[in-house]
């Protein structure tokens, strides 16, 4: 288990390394000078040249990664332009409206998608079956951001169960905070649910359809019980993958949501960064997002050992 | 009264009949052979037995297990029964086992389903199991898992489930098919072992002729659904009632006959093989030490000259299909030399030229994955032409790719079909036509008759005989199956652990094996004559002892 | 998975076989239904949306405006015409970025596999998968400003290592098929051997691949053109339709109602038609499901 634990860990060290040098060629090095683009075309050239002697712009490119990269190790993620205060501030409340509502809408899917997918998978080709693939289907079809809106529609403006969007700030109490995410989680958790579903029952068909399978249904078990302890845990595998991917889409996803239900999270901050052309914001908040996805592809790496003894092997 | 009775049974699938009116008995401690070729409902039969039909399945007729009447069975009532009465071994021993299980729990898995047994009586009844099929707790601890285990072992940990609680019926589909000769012999000789000493009835299903003749008590000849002869083994094969029990019994003995043309230069070396050796790199052990070596090839030598046909026997990883793929140049080599009608083929960092390369051809095994399903025959069968320095024009193109056709006894008209529209021994000649097509000076047949049916194989191998007489082609002739080397080759080399260990007129060394592997092979290849002259013996024995 | 085999012989079968698929043929209906509204709005829309008539703003649904007006009095018919044509078009080119980049790398790195240059293209592969195309449209607008161009390249970027990968696991196992070998012992080179017996039998999976990517790239436009990092006014797009609805939602629900639903049909429309094509193509799989 431990070499392969280091071989990912490495893996994940040398992805986090790329990531951070696209983010910085493409939002430090593509424009050329990133402080004139920051503050456009009517700049006078000593307000151009006080910025990037603020930011530090004079320095070659190289010494300028390794001081973004060494700062973000300290946790130190630059002052905001237009802000003026630390980036690392602005980021930290934020921070956590998204990933709690990422995290929450992704537990709301698996959890919704396991018996669904399994349920469909152990009952193929009945009336059940046939109905959970359709209405996956329309779920697979559905922009998340309009389905939000439909659930304000409904929820919000019919019925008047939620608010139709803000957040109390965790201050306000972990239920009243869990309330305002709850729409949220939910339009961005049943489309993926869906997704995550047909994945779940088809793997699991594919694995009902092993050799090991039937010879578990040769030693007496049943149907069902061949099902659920051999078929399941083998049909995993290719679902852990596709639940490593859906976060970066819920995280994405997150990001497009906030905008329905007015959430302060890394989503608005961006979105504002980019009209004030505030790189520093930008970069950093597409750098923690990044580290999000990879983090969790390395989670998902680390599971598939957990489920798949094969790996556990010293293959480092 | 049988064990296990059926009579009648019928299978269709989807309104196609799959089984008509099969009969068959077994009695308790006593081993029924069920042998057909692909296709012939034997693998169905155990299946309705088992009622582990596929979706869509109809069946009727009578199965009786010790008298009860398994047709009038529920589901619930044959989940008790299954595992607990009758147990089963299948065909594939990588895949028959949970990965993500370990052995010790899917032995004990038997055990709690089928009684109330406490989950640590159950894992003591599993390593009593594990014991009886010969994997030794110091060696084989339960909480090993299938992925640690060679396909033999893991035969042997199906087998311990099916047995755990002692069935009174053991049915075994093909059991050894997947394994080695000697894992073979080894697993025959255990099931035969534990029918001995539990008293079970066994099914043993196979296409081989020469295992049934070992093992079997009865034996039942299966032909598309149909029983066509069944009964006492000795008996059946002496009198062989059925035309197609003959034909199988011929084909399985089959020796094509030689009759070889003189053409000049026959004998001279075509290929002279000399200390050939493949590294395989390993993975590295961590992250600082160097990445170790594994020797596939072993300063193999060989020769082999025109018109003659050389065999390449021993077993999966001794490294014939390694030293195969050096020889057709797909891989280099790390050492050593390959001569081509005295030039250089390939040595150290050096590959053949096109016209060099045009001398070697091959025929793989597999006759469903050696097309490109896209091409039209002609095209699959002209492709080495690409190696000519000089296109053939569109007649000559045409010429010759209907002479290859019709050498490999199929019609010029075949040439405008798809590879779908042809069978396995059908495909197999036109891969011997794709070779064959740029006058080779050798074919290297890679297990090229192991995927045919036997009476496929016996044509297949006449063809092969008549294009070496004719053409005096050579042949290096890779295989696992010992009977098959010695009808066709003239000459043989036995490969263990990447060395060529014996080498001799294949007469001589199947008579008289001087190296101990050589001897532990041709001792674990069941031979049908003699299985069925041992077999009379221990008859006439009890038949004395009876009398007197 | 690379049993997706059709001999081309069999094409009428497949034809056949398509017109048997219900699951094929409401997709593809419902595709060419979409497919029509864009190719149409080039030259007809009932109403010409750049007409501003704010005494007919925010009209409900009627006979002469099927799915009413919006705040400018624009006909949301004719918008979401016009909108189906940004989608398609954008996400169309973004599968085209896709394949023409994706399939040869994954081919490459198929027949160079094990090599360093394997492990470089699938290493990109991975950094590019941790790039969400949202983040990517980030990061690109943040340097040159929100476009429908932009829309593309982000999605088509991550197009990219979907079809390389999915090319190069199809295509090793191909490369362990015997006929691959033959063609090796022929003498052909590794690239020969990709474009004659590789590429040809991994092309029904592209194909499948190819409209999943399609109806993906449909709904990452529309959430693009949502915030504001997708097409740019004048053009009318769904997303954008949406955005400007929202801020509408409580008087006049009915402009959120419509884009959306064809947003919704033309996805559902290329994902039917995909899992009908898989059928088609594989008709082993469709008897194992």
């Amino acid at each position: 288990m431990l070499p392969y634990m280091i071989k990912r860990l490495v893996s994940l060290t040398i992805s986090l390394m790329a990531a951070s040098l696209v983010i910085f060629f493409v939002i430090e090095v593509v424009p050329g000078d990133p402080a004139s683009f920051m503050l456009g075309l009517n700049a006078s050239p000593e307000t151009v040249a006080a910025l990037r002697d603020s930011l530090g712009l004079n320095a070659p490119a190289p010494m300028r990664y390794w001081q973004w990269i060494t700062g973000l190790v300290q946790g130190e993620f630059g002052i905001s332009y237009t802000y003026k205060v630390p980036v690392s501030e602005l980021i930290a409340d934020r921070f956590w409206v998204s990933m709690p509502l990422s995290v929450y809408a992704l537990m709301l899917s698996t959890a919704i998608a396991f018996p669904v997918g399994v349920i469909a998978a152990a009952r193929r080709n009945s009336p059940t079956d046939v109905s959970i693939m359709g209405v996956t289907q329309l779920g697979v079809a559905v922009p998340n951001f309009w389905f939000a809106m439909l659930l304000v529609l409904l929820f919000s403006i019919t019925l008047r169960w939620f608010s139709a969007g803000g957040f109390p700030g965790w201050e306000a109490g972990f239920f009243a905070c869990m309330k305002a995410l709850t729409l949220p989680a939910i339009a961005l958790a049943l489309p993926q649910a869906s997704i995550l579903a047909r994945v779940m029952r088809s793997s699991l068909l594919d694995t009902l359809g092993e050799d090991f399978v039937r010879t578990a249904r040769a030693k007496g078990l049943t149907r069902r019980q061949a099902l659920w302890r051999h078929a399941l845990r083998n049909a995993l595998i290719p679902v852990l993958t596709i639940i490593g991917l859906q976060f970066s889409f819920l995280l994405a996803g997150a990001i497009i949501i906030e905008n329905v239900f007015f959430l302060p999270g890394l989503g608005r901050l961006v979105f504002q960064s980019i009209t004030q052309r505030d790189l520093i914001v930008v970069k950093s908040v597409i750098f923690l997002l990044v580290f999000a996805v990879i983090l969790v592809t390395f989670i998902v790496d680390v599971t598939y050992a957990i489920v798949d003894p094969r790996l556990r092997r010293a293959r480092a | 009264m049988a064990l296990l009775e059926i009579e009648k049974l019928n299978v269709s699938i989807k309104g196609t009949p799959i089984l008509r009116d099969v009969g068959l008995g077994v009695d308790a401690g006593e081993v029924l052979g069920v042998v057909g070729e692909s296709g012939s409902g034997k693998s169905m039969t155990a299946m309705a037995i088992m009622q582990l039909l596929p979706v869509g399945t109809e069946w009727n007729g009578a199965v009786r297990l010790g008298g009860k009447a398994l047709e009038t069975f529920s589901e619930k009532d044959m989940c008790a029964l299954r595992g607990n009465e009758i147990g089963m071994v299948f065909q594939e021993p990588m895949t028959a086992l949970n990965p993500v299980q370990t052995i010790g729990d899917q032995v004990a898995e038997t055990i709690l389903v089928h009684s109330g047994k406490s989950r640590r009586e159950a894992r003591r009844i599993a390593r009593e199991a594990l014991n009886r099929v010969g994997l030794p707790e110091d060696r084989f601890p339960l909480d090993r898992y299938p992925h640690d285990l060679s396909g033999g072992q893991r035969q042997r940990v199906v087998i311990a489930m099916a047995i755990a609680l002692r069935p009174k019926l053991l049915i075994a589909d093909e059991p050894t098919t997947a394994l080695d000769v000697t894992t073979q012999a080894q697993i025959l000789k255990l099931l035969k072992k534990l029918v001995d000493e539990d008293g079970m009835g066994m099914i043993l299903i196979t296409h081989d002729l020469a295992v049934v003749a070992d093992m079997a008590d009865h034996i039942a000849i299966m032909k598309d659904g149909e029983v066509v002869e069944a009964g006492d083994t000795v008996t059946l094969f002496r009198e062989m009632k059925h035309p197609y029990t003959r034909s199988l019994f011929e084909a399985s003995n089959h020796v094509p006959s030689r009759n070889p043309v003189n053409v000049p230069g026959r004998g001279k070396p075509v290929i002279e093989v000399s200390g050939v050796v493949r590294d395989y790199p390993l993975p590295r052990r961590s992250l600082f030490s160097a990445p170790g070596h594994f020797r596939a090839v072993d300063h193999v030598s060989l020769a082999i000259g025109r018109g003659e046909n050389v065999g390449l026997v021993g077993e999966s990883g001794c490294g014939k299909s390694t030293l195969t793929r050096a020889i057709l140049a797909l891989d280099p080599v790390q050492s050593g030399e390959i001569k081509l009608d005295g030039g250089v083929f390939s040595t150290h960092g050096h590959g053949p030229d096109r016209d060099m390369r045009r001398r070697v051809q091959v025929v793989f095994q597999d006759p469903y994955s050696s097309f490109n399903p896209r091409h039209r025959v002609d095209r699959l069968i002209a492709e080495p032409f690409f190696l000519l320095d000089e296109q053939p024009d569109r007649e000559e193109r045409h010429r010759r790719i209907n002479e290859a056709l019709v050498n490999v006894g199929l019609q010029p008209s075949d040439a405008h079909k798809y590879i779908h529209e042809f069978s396995g021994g059908q495909r197999q000649r036109i891969a011997i036509a794709r070779a064959l097509i740029i006058e080779p000076s050798l074919i290297v047949l890679d297990e090229a008759v192991s995927a045919l049916d036997v009476s496929i194989r016996a044509q297949i191998l006449d063809l092969l005989a008549d294009l070496s007489d004719r053409l005096a082609i050579s042949y290096l002739f890779i295989s696992h199956d010992l009977s098959v080397v010695r009808a066709i080759t003239d000459r043989v080399l036995v490969m263990k652990s990447g060395k060529v260990v014996e080498e001799g007129l294949t007469e001589d060394v199947f008579r008289n094996p001087r190296h101990p592997y050589t001897k532990e092979l041709l001792a674990a290849t069941p031979v049908l004559d003699e299985a069925l002259k041992a077999r009379e013996a221990r008859a006439a024995a009890s038949g004395l002892g009876a009398s007197s | 998975m690379t049993d997706m085999n059709v001999e081309p012989s069999l094409r009428m079968g497949v034809v056949l076989a398509a017109l048997r698929t219900p699951s094929f043929m409401i997709g593809l209906v419902l595709t060419l239904v979409f497919l029509f509204a864009a190719l149409l709005s080039f030259v007809w829309t009932p109403y010409d949306v750049t007409q501003l008539e704010i005494a007919n703003k925010l009209k409900t649904p009627s006979a002469t405006h099927w799915f009413g007006t919006d705040a400018f009095g624009r006909d949301i018919f004719s918008m979401v015409m016009i909108g189906a044509r940004v989608s398609i078009a954008v996400a169309l080119i973004a599968v085209g970025i896709g394949i023409v980049i994706g399939v040869p790398l994954g081919l490459l790195a198929a027949a160079r596999h094990g090599t360093l240059l394997d492990e470089i293209v699938m290493r990109a592969n991975d950094l590019v998968f941790a790039f969400p195309a949202l983040l990517m449209a980030i990061m690109i607008t943040a340097v040159f400003g929100p476009s429908a161009v932009n829309a593309i390249i982000a999605i088509g970027i991550f197009n990219i290592p979907v079809f390389a990968r999915l090319s190069r696991g199809a295509a090793l196992s191909l490369w362990q098929r015997d006929y691959v070998l033959a063609a090796r012992v022929a003498g052909k080179g590794r690239t020969l051997i990709s474009a004659e017996h590789i590429l040809p039998n991994i092309t029904n999976l592209l194909i499948v691949q190819g409209t999943i990517q399609f109806s993906l790239g449909i709904l990452a436009e529309a959430g693009l053109a949502y915030v504001g990092l997708g097409t740019q006014p004048p053009l009318p797009s769904w997303g954008r339709m949406l955005s400007e609805a929202q801020t509408m939602i409580y008087i006049a629900p009915h402009l959120a109602i419509f884009p959306g639903l064809a947003i919704v049909f033309t996805v559902l429309g290329l994902n039917l038609m995909g899992d009908g094509l898989r059928d088609i193509f594989d008709p082993k799989l469709r008897r194992a499901r």
